[in-house]
C-alpha cells in the first residue's frame, strides 16, 4: 500500500493528532529513528532535558499546570530506568504522562544486548498501563488508547515501548476516531451513576451540625470547573473546608470557609476540625496516613461521605458510610442541584456553634514563629515571596522536605493548578524541572520552585535545560545546610544525632548559576531580603535565590507519626508522650 | 496483616479462603500484571490457574484462590480491576454456589506389598491410571480439593509419591437465562 509510513512517523503523526505540542526528552540508540523524524518536522516542540529524570518530572509540571499530557520521549535502558522514579511521581499524584521509550530491535531482545533493559517488566507496577509494540500496525491504536487511559477515569502514566525495528518498519496509519477501546479498559461511569448514593449524601450533609469538606487533589484533576463547583456547594453549605497538599488552590485561602491544609503539617484548626467533626465530606481525596495520623483515632465520631472516581480508594484505610464512585465535576454539580430542589439549609444555630468552636482553635495562631533578628526564618521568606509576587500569575513548586511544609503553609493559593508538588511519592527533585515543565506550558508566567538546598542538588543539571530554552525558572532555595526535615526527625526521636543529614561542601549556588549563565543572588539577612526577592522577579533570565536562613528550625504544628488529630505538637517544648513516641518511631 | 498503627481498626471480620474468577483479555504481560498487583500489595496467592476460555475474543480466564478477611479481598478485587485488560473479577465465596474442580497426577511407587492397597484406594477415590510407554504408575485424580488433599494423604500413608497438582478451577453453578 502507498499510504504506508515508517513506525517512527506513526510516533510523530499519533503525537500530533493528540494535539500534543511539547515532548520532553533525551535521544539514545533505541530512539534515533523517531528523533529523526522529529527533526523533519516543525509541529511539535522537544525540550532536551539533562538527564532523563527531568524529562518526566517536567512533563509532570506541564501536565498539571496546563491540565494537558506530559508526553516524555527517552531511550532504551539507562533512558527507560532513569524514568521509573518520576513514573512512580506521576502514579500517585495520578498525573497524565505518555512517556515513550526505545527498545532493541526484536531479534535482540532478551539476549542481554547493549542498552537492554525489561521495560513493561520495570514499570508495570508504576504505570497505569503499559505497551510493548511488536507490530507496526499497531502502534497507532496503542498511541490512541494510552492517551485515553492516562487522561481517563483516575490519570496516571502510561508507558509504550517500541522495539527499533519497529521504529523503521513501514505499516498504516488509524486516525484517532477509527479507533474503538472496549470499555472495560476505560473507567465509565454510567450516566445515571450512584444516584441514590448522592441523594443519601446530601440529605447527610443537610442534617449536619459539625460539617467539614476535606479537599484532595481529585478536584484539581477534575478541572477548573470542578473547583468552582467545590467552591459554589462549600458556599451553599456554609461549611468549613480543608484541602489536603494536593488539594491546595480548590478553594482559595482567602476564602471564609477555608482552613487551609490538614495532615502531619497541616492547620490545628483544621485538624482539630476534622477530629471534632459529625460530617466529613471527602472529595477527592484518599484518607493518606499524612493526612489521618493514627486511624484507631481518626475522626472517630463523624459520619464521612467519600466521592472518588477510583473505587479502589473506598474503605481502603478508612470505613466510610456513604460512598460515591465518579468523577468530581459531575457528581458535585448533582449535589448541588439536589440541595437546591429539596431546599436544603443546614441549621444555622448550630453551623454558628461549630464555626464559635473553630474560631476559638484559630486563636491558638498554630504557624506562629518567633521572627526575631536578622536572620531570616525560612517561614518568613516565603510569606515575603508571596507577599511579593501575589499580584502576578505565579506557579509555585517545591521540592521535598521543609521548604515544602512552608511553602504549603505560608504561601497562599487562590486557584487550582498553581501549585505543583510531589505529594505521594515525596521526590526530592522534582521541583526544578516541574518548574521547567510549567514554565514551558506558560511562557509569561512567574514559575518559583521553593528548594531546600539539599533537594535542589538532585537535578541540579536541568540549569543546563532552562537556560538553553531561555525558561525564565526562579529557584529559590531555603539554604540550612541541612536536609532539614531528616534533621527534624532526628532531633524530635532520634535524640539529636544528626546522622548524615548535614550537607558539607555545598555549592556557592551564586557562582553556581553563573556558571550555567543564569543569575545568581544571596540573601543572607532580613535587610536583603526583599530586595533580593524582587530582582529575582524582575529578572528575566533563570535565577538562583540562594536565602541563607536560620539552620535549626522545626517546622511546626506537627502530627507526629503514631499520633492522632487532636494530639498536634505546636512547639518544640510540647513533647509527644514516650509511648506513642515509640510506636510512632517505626513509621515513616 | 499489617500491625501499624496505620492499619485499619475495623478489620475484625475473620480470614477465609476466597476462590476470585477473573476474565483477563489474553495480551502479552496480563499474567504479571495480576499476580505482581498480589505481590507488590502484600496479598497472598495459594493457588493460581491460567487459560484461554474463547478463542474467538482472546479471553482467558484466572482462577486464583486466596485468603483473608472480607475487606482486605474486597480490597484485591478493587485493585484487580484497575488493570486495564481486566473484564471482570467475581469472587466465587460471596457469589453464594459454585463449584470447584482440581486435577491431580500422583506417580506412585508400586511394590507387591503394597499393590493391592494402593489400587484399592484409587478405586474408592475413582483415581484413573494414566497409560504411559513406560508402564509406570501414575494416576489421575480430580475433583474438590478437599477430596484430592485426602486420597493424597491416605496415599502417603501407604507409599511414596511425588505429586503434581493443578489448584482448582471454579464455576459459579447459579442458573444463568440460557440464550439462544
Amino acid at each position: 500500500m502507498n499510504n504506508e509510513i515508517t513506525g517512527a512517523e506513526i510516533v510523530l503523526k499519533s503525537l500530533a493528532e493528540q494535539g500534543v505540542e511539547v515532548v520532553f526528552g533525551y535521544p539514545g540508540g533505541a530512539v534515533l529513528p523517531i528523533y529523526d523524524t522529529l527533526f523533519k518536522q516543525n509541529s511539535i516542540k522537544h525540550v532536551l532535558v539533562r538527564q532523563e529524570g527531568g524529562a518526566i518530572h517536567a512533563a509532570e509540571g506541564y501536565a498539571r499546570s496546563t491540565g494537558k499530557t506530559g508526553v516524555v520521549l527517552v531511550t532504551s535502558g539507562p533512558g527507560a530506568t532513569n524514568v521509573v522514579t518520576g513514573l512512580t511521581d506521576a502514579m500517585m499524584d495520578s498525573v497524565p504522562i505518555v512517556c515513550i521509550t526505545g527498545q532493541v530491535p526484536q531479534h535482540l531482545i532478551g539476549s542481554d544486548a547493549f542498552q537492554e533493559c525489561d521495560t513493561t517488566g520495570i514499570t508495570r507496577p508504576c504505570t497505569k498501563h503499559n505497551y510493548l509494540v511488536k507490530d507496526v500496525n499497531k502502534l497507532s491504536s496503542v498511541f490512541h488508547e494510552a492517551f485515553t487511559i492516562a487522561q481517563n477515569g483516575r490519570p496516571g502514566p502510561v508507558l509504550i515501548d517500541i522495539p527499533k525495528d519497529v521504529q523503521f518498519a513501514s505499516g498504516t496509519y488509524e486516525e484517532k476516531n477509527k479507533i474503538i477501546i472496549p470499555s472495560h479498559r476505560l473507567f465509565e461511569p454510567s450516566p445515571d451513576f450512584e444516584k441514590n448514593k448522592i441523594e443519601e449524601g446530601v440529605e447527610l450533609i443537610s442534617k449536619a451540625k459539625k460539617p467539614i469538606f476535606y479537599i484532595g487533589g481529585g478536584c484539581i484533576n477534575s478541572g477548573p470547573k470542578a473547583s468552582k463547583l467545590v467552591r459554589e456547594f462549600i458556599n451553599m453549605v456554609g461549611s468549613p473546608v480543608t484541602m489536603t497538599l494536593m488539594g491546595l488552590g480548590v478553594v482559595g485561602s482567602s476564602d471564609k470557609n477555608s482552613l487551609g491544609m490538614l495532615g502531619m503539617h497541616g492547620m490545628y484548626e483544621a485538624n482539630m476540625a476534622m477530629h471534632e467533626c459529625d460530617v466529613m465530606i471527602n472529595i477527592g481525596a484518599r484518607f493518606d496516613d499524612r493526612v489521618t495520623g493514627r486511624l484507631d483515632a481518626f475522626s472517630p465520631n463523624s459520619k464521612k461521605i467519600h466521592i472518588d472516581i477510583d473505587e479502589s480508594n473506598i474503605n481502603k484505610t478508612i470505613n466510610v458510610d456513604v460512598p460515591i464512585i465518579g468523577d468530581v465535576k459531575q457528581v458535585v454539580e448533582k449535589m448541588i442541584s439536589i440541595w437546591k430542589e429539596k431546599n436544603y439549609k443546614i441549621d444555622t444555630d448550630s453551623l454558628k456553634l461549630w464555626w464559635d468552636k473553630i474560631n476559638e482553635w484559630k486563636e491558638v495562631d498554630c504557624l506562629n514563629y518567633n521572627n526575631e533578628g536578622k536572620q531570616i526564618k525560612p517561614q518568613y521568606a516565603v510569606q515575603r515571596l508571596y507577599e511579593l509576587t501575589k499580584n502576578t500569575k505565579t506557579f509555585i513548586t517545591t521540592e521535598v522536605g521543609q521548604h515544602q511544609m512552608w511553602a504549603a503553609q505560608f504561601y497562599k493559593f487562590e486557584e487550582p493548578n498553581r501549585w505543583l508538588t510531589s505529594g505521594g511519592l515525596g521526590t526530592m527533585g522534582y521541583g526544578f524541572p516541574a518548574a521547567i515543565g510549567a514554565q514551558v506550558g506558560h511562557p509569561d508566567a512567574l514559575v518559583v520552585d521553593i528548594a531546600g538546598d539539599a533537594s535542589i542538588l538532585m537535578n541540579i543539571q536541568e540549569m543546563s535545560t532552562a537556560v538553553q530554552y531561555r525558561l525564565p525558572v526562579k529557584i529559590f532555595i531555603l539554604n540550612n545546610e541541612y536536609m532539614g526535615m531528616v534533621r527534624q526527625w532526628q532531633e524530635l526521636l532520634h535524640g539529636g544525632r544528626y546522622s548524615e543529614s548535614y550537607t558539607d561542601s555545598l555549592p556557592d549556588f551564586v557562582k553556581l548559576a553563573e556558571s550555567y549563565k543564569a543569575v545568581g543572588l544571596r540573601a543572607k539577612t532580613t535587610d536583603d531580603l526583599d530586595n533580593v526577592i524582587n530582582q529575582m522577579i524582575e529578572t528575566k533570565n533563570t535565577v538562583i535565590a540562594d536565602i541563607w536562613v536560620t539552620k535549626e528550625e522545626n517546622c511546626f504544628p506537627m502530627i507526629q507519626s503514631g499520633s492522632a488529630h487532636n494530639e498536634m505538637m505546636l512547639s518544640k517544648d510540647q513533647k509527644q508522650d514516650k509511648k506513642s513516641a515509640e510506636k510512632g518511631k517505626i513509621l515513616v | 496483616m499489617n500491625k501499624s498503627v496505620y492499619a485499619s481498626p475495623d478489620q475484625v471480620s475473620e480470614t477465609k479462603r476466597h476462590i476470585l474468577t477473573v476474565l483477563v483479555d489474553n495480551e502479552p504481560g496480563v499474567l504479571a500484571r495480576v499476580i505482581g498487583m498480589f505481590s507488590g500489595r502484600g496479598y497472598n496467592i495459594d493457588s493460581l490457574n491460567v487459560a484461554e476460555v474463547s478463542n474467538d475474543e482472546n479471553i482467558s480466564r484466572v482462577t486464583i484462590v486466596t485468603h483473608g478477611t472480607s475487606e482486605v479481598v474486597s480490597q484485591i478485587e478493587k485493585q484487580l480491576l484497575r488493570i486495564v485488560p481486566v473484564h471482570s473479577v467475581t469472587n466465587l465465596d460471596q457469589e453464594g454456589s459454585s463449584v470447584e474442580a482440581e486435577v491431580a497426577l500422583v506417580y506412585i511407587y508400586i511394590s507387591e506389598t503394597n499393590k493391592k492397597k494402593v489400587y484399592q484406594l484409587c478405586d474408592l477415590y475413582r483415581a484413573r491410571k494414566i497409560e504411559n510407554e513406560n508402564n509406570t504408575t501414575i494416576f489421575e485424580i480430580a475433583g474438590a480439593s478437599e477430596r484430592v488433599n485426602r486420597f493424597i494423604k491416605e496415599i502417603n500413608e501407604i507409599t511414596k509419591v511425588e505429586i503434581v497438582r493443578s489448584g482448582p478451577v471454579a464455576i459459579s453453578s447459579i442458573k444463568k437465562n440460557e440464550e439462544e
